[in-house]
């Protein structure tokens, strides 16, 4: 077993005085940034990677290589750290598990004093604790697993520009999950044709439809052309159904100056809702995120791009990590995973990023993948979305693991229905509508989910066309996200 | 048309034993449980008139049906919705709301556009029900 925790010390305790000070290369361990003894304050900033070190580097100097090169440290030892409060400066490793069942990975937790960290910039936090360390030789992998923000830093962000309540309020729908769907095909309709499906979606009993991720504006359909013809098909579907409806309008661009025009257009045309794609980066995100507050506009985001660093279970940042930065940040969705569609999701690790989004406290949880107690202080939750994949049949097992705050986003399971776009969205919303007043009722709606939709289709064509096209479509793959424990049944 | 605001709009209209369960449903909430009703369920009216005030610290759903059948009976011709306020910290809002009573007709909605520049067009839904007055505005004229 290897070392662990405040076990074997012995020759890595800090070095001090001529030993620390003359010019060369030392451990990192030895220079201060492994501290086991170390009592982290209630305004760190905490950390926990998940580190693979090269054969034969001791787990401890990994971790307190990845302190040091997450906060002050270079390579050899600088005389000018002699002018600084140093030893505030520096991360700290204050202890490293392994992992159970691995040989070579280790859970080190680092301790970072909040004045690393500028108010309010989510750029200069990941800049930090993702920035060149992720690339450091020593370590074969790295990968950080979940962070706390402590309130003192927490309460420098703005959080979500509305957040789960106030955008309930907004479309005045509660007591249920949203339902939406991504316009497919995702690329080549004409904005005519497109505004089409956006009308017939919505008019037959979505909240909302969606510009997909990679929909900006190429030749075959112009941004400004699709928001006209997209915000047509919602106030028509507006007015047949007496709801408030919306078509997340992807403001995605190449420049910032190109997302503002585009989103002051949404908003010159009545749009309750835009979206952006996680690729636009950090500051671009916040950036949109403060106009979409100062401009009453409901923010989505689609997480493009994040399975090349969340999927892996060695290397590269957990999605609850994401999760944190983008509700910090402040958006009103993000895409979060489904359990039952088609891509990546283990459920235990998808109820952590769900309860990440959503819930004011959130304690320890191994096997949600939750490393750290958070505390929210009441800042909005974020709506999670649940995109991919996803069909009628499924409504028990999405509303039992998803709950009542997301927005259940049936794309091909809406508008590859056989009597039509609104007929798909008809089926997808009495199966919810039912399977929402079967649980408030008391049934065990997961075990008779079959039934009750069985029962709800008798009366209504377009389910029942619904669960015999899809009824018995799944994608069980195995996930490689996994929590490292598990719970083990008692008695 | 029928409006389809609430949780339950698209689902046959829920009996009062149906309506009870999910009274008690969020009773066993937490929920302080109210009547509104209105004759303009224009989708942006979100204040609907209250029957009387919430009823706080209930135990017995039936209360609310029996408030619930009182309105119905004042307003046959009116919507009318059961609320279910969510005082929980962190929610403070609506837990669930669902329509239990319509008029026998509902008239809709007209979407008007205004043709502005650059292809710009503003609309406006327009509530037929509030053409008349306060008190005259369903078929049979009552209240």
């Amino acid at each position: 077993m290897a070392e662990s925790g405040n076990g074997n010390l012995h020759g890595k305790q800090a070095l001090e005085g001529e030993k620390r000070w003359g010019a060369g290369v030392i451990p990192y361990a030895k220079m201060g940034y492994w501290e086991p003894d170390y009592v982290p304050k209630d305004t760190d900033v905490l950390s926990a990677h998940r580190i693979t070190p090269q054969a034969g580097v001791d787990p401890i100097e990994a971790a307190a290589a990845v302190a040091g090169e997450s906060s002050t440290a270079t390579w050899t030892v600088v005389w000018t750290d002699r002018l600084t409060n140093y030893k505030q400066y520096q991360a700290k490793a204050y202890r490293v598990d392994p992992v159970p069942g691995s040989d070579n990975q280790y859970i080190a937790y680092i301790a970072h004093d909040i004045d690393l960290f500028e108010e309010g910039s989510v750029p200069n936090l990941t800049a930090s604790i993702i920035g060149n360390v992720f690339g450091f030789k020593a370590l074969k992998a790295l990968r950080l697993e979940d962070m706390r923000i402590p309130t003192a830093y927490l309460k420098t962000f703005p959080g979500p520009p509305h957040g789960i309540v106030m955008e309930r309020e907004y479309l005045n729908k509660f007591g249920r999950p949203f339902l939406g769907a991504t316009v497919k095909p995702k690329l080549g309709l004409s904005a005519k044709n497109y505004g089409r499906v956006v009308y017939e979606a919505l008019k037959g009993g979505l909240d909302f439809t969606k510009d997909d991720e990679n929909i900006n504006s190429q030749p075959f359909m112009r941004w400004r052309d699709r928001f006209l013809f997209s915000i047509e098909g919602v106030n028509r579907a507006n007015e047949m159904t007496g709801e408030v409806k919306g078509h997340y309008m992807n403001v995605t661009a190449a420049t910032m100056e190109e997302i503002y025009e585009r989103a002051e257009f949404a908003k010159s045309i009545g749009s309750p809702i835009i979206m952006i794609d996680l690729v636009i980066g950090y500051t671009a995100m916040t950036s949109i995120s403060k106009w979409a507050r100062a401009n009453g506009m409901l923010l989505h985001l689609h997480r493009a791009g994040h399975g090349t660093y969340t999927r892996q279970k060695t290397h590269g940042v957990s999605f609850r990590v994401i999760s944190k930065w983008v509700r910090m940040m402040g958006v009103d969705h993000v895409h979060a995973g489904t359990v039952v569609g088609k891509l990546e999701g283990d459920p235990n690790m998808i109820a952590g990023y769900y309860d990440t989004l959503r819930l004011n406290d959130t304690p320890i949880d191994p096997v949600k993948g939750l490393y750290f107690e958070q505390h929210w202080n009441s800042m909005p939750g974020v709506m999670p979305v649940a995109s991919g994949g996803i069909h009628a049949g499924q409504m028990h097992q999405l509303l039992h693991y998803l709950g009542e705050d997301c927005v259940l986003q049936f794309g091909g399971g809406t508008i590859g229905h056989p009597m039509g776009i609104a007929a798909g969205a008809e089926a997808n919303r009495v199966a919810l509508e039912g399977m929402v007043k079967a649980r408030n009722e008391g049934r065990d709606y997961l075990a008779e989910g079959d039934q009750i939709l069985k029962d709800l289709a008798k009366k209504n064509q377009a389910l029942q066309v619904a669960l015999d096209i899809w009824g018995d479509i799944s994608f069980n793959y195995e996930s490689t996200d996994t929590p490292d424990v598990l719970p083990t049944a008692t008695a | 048309m029928k409006v389809t605001q609430g949780a339950f709009s698209f689902l046959p209209e829920l009996t009062d034993d149906e309506i009870t369960l999910q009274v008690q449903y969020s009773i066993d909430q937490g929920f302080a449980l109210a009547v509104e009703f209105t004759d303009d369920p224009h989708p942006r009216n979100c204040l609907w008139e209250m029957w009387d005030l919430p009823m706080f610290d209930i135990k017995d759903a039936s209360a609310v049906v029996f408030e619930m059948n009182k309105c119905r009976e004042a307003y046959p011709n009116h919507y009318i919705k059961i609320v279910a306020y969510d005082p929980h910290p962190n929610r403070q809002t609506t837990g669930l709301d669902f329509i239990v009573h319509r008029p026998a007709e509902e008239p809709g909605f007209r979407l008007d556009r205004q043709e502005a520049n650059d292809r710009h067009i503003n609309y406006t839904l327009h509530s037929y029900a509030v053409e008349k007055p306060h008190g005259e505005r369903y078929s049979n004229g009552s209240k």
